[in-house]
């Protein structure tokens, strides 16, 4: 298998006058969990339709395990699995005929067809309700079986286009595992849309952010964090005074000193001691009750890029 | 392309099966024009009913276009409007196994259903009218039944599937499919019986000329020909792109 799972160039996608995907770069490592993130309208689903060859590209190209997204869809198709904006099952059909739908749709064997049946209903929790109209269920198993169809036939590939979306705290938690467990087990490569910072934070080693069809950023959630931001510290603590932040702030290694609810975050302009600030802070009658040496979330990452957008 | 259609054939197989018992009219429901075209009409015309009555025949035309009507409008409108279309074709089936599979699985269903009714009505004259000699249709009406019901459910089908496929609801589809069938089952009639007597004594007189043999091949060869436009028409609409846009 090639070692690049997709790779886009200036890939772009017009709706008459809207322009949803604007040549949009990229790679995608093969192996790796891959979060694509954006608010909502940002181009996500599209690009995910145009990577499966169920829309042409107004300009540029795309590959695909190595297949062109234009005139090799098919392929591309039958090595790849996925979860799209809707779950897609069949309500009338119990969860087990839908996957059994799905496996001959793979051609797998009857006898590979039971065995995967059962092993990925299993590792979703849903064998003992196999035969339930899926139509009864709630939102969060659904999407756990849709989970479970797209890997039915171990593709290379899987593409998931906001797997959380819509769900309950607890459900999403629930297919967030699900999805954390897929990835480790399994050697494929995930490409992952999502607008949730903590999901992609938890599940993705590497991440683009995109806005408007365009790409903002590409790295490690680390390398997006540096870009953020420097290294923080956060001090948990009482009688934060005045004073006290003033002689913070003049020290040269603070960048900026904010106090929110007892609770103080200290951005700093590089690594350093974090010893001398504590002492400073105790010395003007902080009373400090515990310090952690912070980054910035991905939600801040996030935050940013869209600022500079803007 | 034929296991890809295979596929989509069992699954569409399947959903008809649920669905007519999800509506609470049972196997009954199912059954009913069946048990009527098949026990009720042969019981009443006898020994006719395989010899000079015109019902098999006209039955064998009718009846798949009832049948194909009552499944072909749900095949693409209400994938789309249950949000399953996209799946479907982000999935390694081929968009010609996707369309003949759903076809297949309308015209197999109306297809069978109108030939077990003939059957049937075949058993029902022979128990009650058989008087110890077995009843058969003649060779050359029971062949432009098999024929003509095939390629009617076809016609049928034909449509249904370019209705469908433009159809944003399923309602929608059905709607349309209604004054499609009422069309082609009543119009003919009315549009006919509204000629001038001297109009169709003229269009008459050659069909009379030509022999029930020689008509029947000009109505299976003209249903052909409109079948396989059809299908040509259904396979152009058929376009992952556009239906992903639709």
């Amino acid at each position: 298998m090639t070692m690049t799972a997709i790779r886009m160039e200036n890939l772009r996608r017009d709706f008459g006058a809207v322009r949803a995907v604007d040549g949009l770069t990229l790679e995608v490592p093969a192996g790796t969990v891959f979060g694509f993130l954006g608010p909502n309208g940002a181009g996500k689903t599209t690009t995910i339709r145009l990577l499966l060859g169920l829309l042409e590209p107004t300009a540029g190209q795309a590959t695909v395990l190595g297949f062109d997204t234009r005139t090799q869809a098919a392929e591309i198709r039958e090595r790849t699995g996925a979860l799209l904006e809707h779950a897609g099952l069949y309500e009338q059909l119990s969860a087990e005929e839908n996957l059994e739908f799905y496996g001959r749709a793979w051609r797998l064997s009857a006898v590979e067809r039971q065995g995967r049946v059962r092993e990925v209903l299993t590792e979703m929790g849903l064998w003992e309700r196999r035969k339930e109209r899926v139509g009864n269920w709630s939102r969060g198993m659904r999407q756990k079986l849709a989970l479970a169809r797209a890997q039915l036939h171990r593709p290379a590939l899987l593409l998931l286009d906001e797997p959380t979306a819509g769900l309950d705290v607890m459900a999403a938690v629930a297919v967030r595992d699900d999805l954390a467990a897929l990835a480790s087990r399994q050697g494929s490569t995930i490409f992952l849309t999502t607008h949730n910072m903590a999901e992609a934070e938890r599940l993705c080693q590497q991440v683009a952010v995109i806005r408007a069809g365009k790409l903002l950023a590409v790295g490690t959630p680390d390398a997006l964090r540096a870009h953020a931001g420097g290294p923080r510290v956060e001090i948990i603590g009482r009688g934060f005074s005045e004073t006290a932040l003033s002689r913070l702030r003049a020290q040269p290694v603070v960048a900026a000193a904010e106090v929110q609810n007892d609770h103080l975050t200290i951005d700093l302009r590089a690594e350093s001691d974090t010893a001398p600030l504590v002492s400073l802070l105790v010395g003007a009658g902080v009373q400090v009750e515990e310090v952690r040496r912070g980054k910035a979330s991905l939600e801040e990452v996030f935050l940013t890029l869209m600022e500079e957008e803007k | 392309m034929i296991a890809d259609a295979l596929t989509v054939a069992w699954k569409e197989l399947r959903e008809f099966s649920i669905r007519q018992r999800g509506l609470g009219r049972g196997l009954l429901g199912t059954l009913m024009i069946p048990l009527v075209l098949g026990i009720f009409l042969p019981w009443q015309e006898g020994q006719r009913w395989v010899s000079t009555s015109p019902f098999p025949l006209v039955f064998s035309v009718w009846m798949p276009l009832l049948f194909v009507s009552s499944v072909i409008a749900d095949s693409f409108a209400d994938e789309r409007e249950r949000h399953t279309l996209e799946t479907l074709l982000a999935s390694r089936l081929s968009e010609g196994g996707i369309l003949f599979g759903k076809l297949a699985a309308a015209v197999g269903y109306a297809w069978g259903m109108t030939l077990f009714s003939l059957l049937l009505g075949l058993v029902t004259v022979n128990l009650i009218h058989g008087r110890g000699e077995l009843l058969l249709y003649p060779a050359e009406m029971a062949g432009s039944m098999v024929l003509l019901s095939l390629l009617g459910a076809g016609l049928m089908g034909g449509i249904g599937v370019l209705v469908s496929l433009r159809s944003p609801t399923v309602r929608q589809a059905q709607q349309v499919m209604y004054v499609v069938s009422m069309a082609l089952l009543f119009g003919v009639v009315y549009a006919f019986r509204a000629l001038p007597l001297a109009w169709r004594e003229a269009l008459l007189q050659p069909l009379l000329a030509a022999g029930v043999e020689r008509v029947v091949l000009a109505a299976a060869a003209a249903l052909l020909l409109l079948d396989g436009g059809l299908l040509a028409a259904a396979m152009a609409r058929f376009r992952r792109a556009r239906l992903i846009l639709d």
